[in-house]
């Protein structure tokens, strides 16, 4: 079908890609998320890498939980849309916030 | 008395945090570490007996996570006094923190079940509270080595964030 090789053609062009999803790391030192706010999309992962000796959690209020160990990393993939406020539930002064796109 | 001595010791005052009031005089970088120390094992060894006593999951979580914490902290704050080759030394405000927190563990042990989940939990946000004051008034303002100042700094932000936790466990209990 040389009408949809021309369409492909026309995307390249363009430099329109399909996203692909993306592993977004944040970084926990010294009871600090950074960065604080993070822009994604549903399939991208956030990896949070935890510097310091305190366990520590990224933690949204009635919804999900993710344990991040001293000096460890832990992850999740983005299933919903939308903004999202999360905080460690042992150190609450310790806020973050993922804006996810669809 | 330099001015911020002055104003620290009147914050002191008003906070009513009576153990810090004699630290007025600039505590040294020795004693400093000796405070925080000090401070740290007061409240692993007021877990400990939450750990012990209370039956409650939420009481026992929080008491948990305090003696993971400061004794990261203090396992950190040794390392450091070793490596700076600085031996802590007691001084008064120490004193007072032990007497003080020997009085209330004693108060504590004395009592069961809900009565000593909420009086544990109070006396963590007022101690919390308490020692926050003193970290940001008097002991990083004091401390002369940069290394020490940025570890009592993590330190504070531990303790708010204990102190947010222990409020949290607080409102819980009502």
């Amino acid at each position: 079908m040389p009408k949809r090789h021309l369409w492909i053609a026309l995307m390249l062009a363009a430099g329109i890609v399909p996203a692909k999803a993306e592993t977004i790391q944040v970084t926990i030192d010294r009871l600090v998320f950074s960065p604080a706010t993070v822009e994604a999309k549903v399939g991208d992962t956030i990896e949070w890498v935890n510097k310091d000796v305190f366990a520590h959690t990224a933690t949204v209020k009635g919804s999900w939980e993710v344990m991040i160990p001293p000096k460890k990393s832990a992850s999740l993939t983005l299933k919903a849309a939308g903004p999202v406020d999360y905080f460690c539930r042992f150190h609450p002064n310790m806020k973050g916030r993922l804006v996810v796109a669809p | 008395m330099s001015i911020r001595h002055t104003a620290a010791l009147a914050a002191l005052l008003l906070l009513g945090t009576a153990p810090f009031a004699q630290a007025a005089d600039k505590p040294t970088d020795p004693q400093i570490a000796h405070i925080a120390y000090t401070a740290g094992v007061i409240d692993v060894e007021a877990a400990k007996l939450a750990i012990e006593k209370s039956k409650t999951k939420a009481v026992v979580d929080f008491a948990n996570d305090m003696v993971r914490d400061h004794e990261a902290v203090n396992v950190q704050a040794l390392d450091l006094v070793k490596k700076l080759k600085v031996t802590p030394q007691d001084n008064a405000t120490s004193q007072g923190l032990s007497k003080a927190a020997a009085e209330e563990r004693a108060k504590l042990a004395k009592l069961d079940g809900a009565a000593f989940d909420k009086a544990y939990v109070d006396n963590e946000v007022a101690y919390h509270k308490q020692v926050n004051g003193a970290l940001e008034t008097l002991l990083i303002p004091s401390a002369s080595n940069a290394e020490l100042k940025s570890l009592l700094e993590t330190g504070l932000k531990i303790f708010q964030g204990h102190e947010q936790h222990a409020e949290h466990v607080a409102g819980m209990l009502k």
